[in-house]
């Protein structure tokens, strides 16, 4: 388990998490950096690494993954450390007022201020409306298949026409004792090689499909005993050890929503003097807060970082005095 | 070609809200949802990769512009998903669209 200790920790590797760095890094604080994702930049570089993006001063166009490269240089002279890969989980507010910033994965940040540019989000398991489901949680309800084993001789129900939704069941079709795929359409836009072999399961009779039907209902005592598939107003009960939803992925606040900070819709509320939220210590940056008049907008992500280092240096330095320094005057000087 | 049509958002008890929008500013019928201050989320402000912004097509004049595979994709792996589901960010509001009916769906709140 790794332990580090750091001036501030940049919760997401975005282009403003990044820019924070350099803000931070012209006033001697150091950075550590924690994404879910293995890789910096954010949804620049897993989602539209090849678009041209126009509106970033200075830059007529630049592509979405150029400016990545370029922000990794620019903030190169401040050697920001990076955990990759992993989620953050918990926060654990020290009685001196700093903290300590937990991922799944056990990486433990210690830090006297916390800078969340988490953007989207991290991407959760979309879970359909039904009532109870989240009660049965771990009783047989769940949203990822993470170890196959576990489902071995189990009687299972799946939902959903996705690309995940026909892969699980092509694994899991031998290895349950019965499987029910159910799936509220007719086709299967996916892969079609994948839905080709669903339909050829199906007919050899070594999965249920069962089409044009949603799951509306989750059953049992302690334990998930059945669940309720409806289809045009007539509903059967099919007994099931294990159901698992799968439709798709939407960005989530994740654990964050549990750290105690002000949200409204899906976002952090901050002061937009210096975009700290509720909790002394804690801003955030870019796309994830909310305030009158805010735009999701790199650049406006990359001022907040300006103004939110200027608060960040008065506690990590509170005998000093901030005093604006010019690039153009003092260059650069590199942390060691 | 006018540059203002009608957009109409059916409510659950069935009443109809009409919405003017404007065609010669780019707009997303998303966009104009969320000016008009509805319940749609449109996380990802556009991309077709959170579907927070799912609506049901009730009635259209004219054909709607095609889906690209992104959008089907991500429209077959919603529970609430039906044969008209559209993502409203994918929508270009142009003159095509007059008299739309749409209704904004679970995945959108």
């Amino acid at each position: 388990m790794e332990k580090v200790t750091t001036d501030i920790c940049i919760v997401g590797a975005g282009p403003v998490g990044l820019f924070a760095v350099f803000e931070a890094g012209l006033l001697k604080m150091r950075c550590h950096v924690v994404d879910a994702l293995a890789a910096v930049g954010g949804q620049l570089t897993e989602i539209y690494p090849k678009k041209p993006i126009y509106d970033i001063p200075g830059f007529p166009e630049v592509l979405a993954g150029d400016l990545v490269k370029n922000l990794q240089q620019q903030i190169a002279p401040f050697h920001p450390t990076f955990t990759l890969g992993e989620r953050v989980e918990h926060l654990d507010k020290q009685e001196d007022g700093s903290f300590i910033v937990k991922t799944v994965a056990g990486t433990e940040i210690a830090c006297k201020v916390v800078v969340i540019a988490g953007g989207l989000g991290s991407f959760e398991p979309r879970k359909p409306a039904i009532e109870n489901l989240e009660g049965y949680e771990g009783k047989g309800v769940t949203y990822m298949v993470r170890d196959p084993e576990e489902f071995r001789d189990k009687r299972v129900v799946l939902a959903g026409g996705g690309d995940s939704a026909l892969d699980w069941t092509i694994y899991l079709a031998d290895l349950c004792k019965e499987l029910t795929l159910v799936h509220r359409g007719t086709t299967f836009r996916g892969a079609p090689e994948s839905a080709e072999k669903v339909l050829h399961l199906a007919e050899e009779g070594r999965i249920n499909l069962v089409l044009k039907s949603n799951v509306t209902e989750v059953h049992g005592e302690e334990q998930l005993e059945g669940v309720t598939i409806e289809a045009n107003n007539e509903a059967n009960q099919v007994e099931a050890d294990y159901f698992i939803p799968l439709f798709g992925l939407v960005p989530k606040l994740g654990p964050l929503e549990n750290w105690g900070l002000e949200l409204e819709k899906n976002a952090i509320v901050v002061n937009t003097f210096d975009y700290s939220t509720n909790i002394p210590g804690i801003f955030a940056i870019g796309d994830i807060n909310t305030y009158p008049g805010k735009l999701k907008l790199i650049l406006c992500g990359f001022h907040e970082a300006a103004l939110m280092a200027q608060s960040a240096y008065n506690i990590i330095y509170p005998d000093k005095k901030f005093v604006l320094k010019y690039t153009t005057v003092n260059g650069i000087q590199e942390l060691q | 070609m006018k540059d203002l049509i009608n957009i109409y958002v059916e409510q659950e008890d069935g009443e109809r809200i009409t919405l003017e929008a404007p065609t010669d500013m780019g707009l997303s019928v998303m966009e104009v949802l969320k000016a008009n201050e509805f319940d749609v989320q449109a996380l990802c402000g556009g991309m077709a990769i959170c579907a927070t912004c799912h609506v049901e097509v009730l009635q259209n004049e004219e054909e709607l512009p095609e889906m690209s595979d992104d959008e089907a994709y991500m429209l077959e792996t919603l529970p609430h998903a039906t044969a008209n589901s559209r993502l409203s960010c994918q929508l270009r509001v142009t003159p095509a669209l007059e008299g739309l009916v749409v209704r904004i769906m679970p995945e959108a709140h």
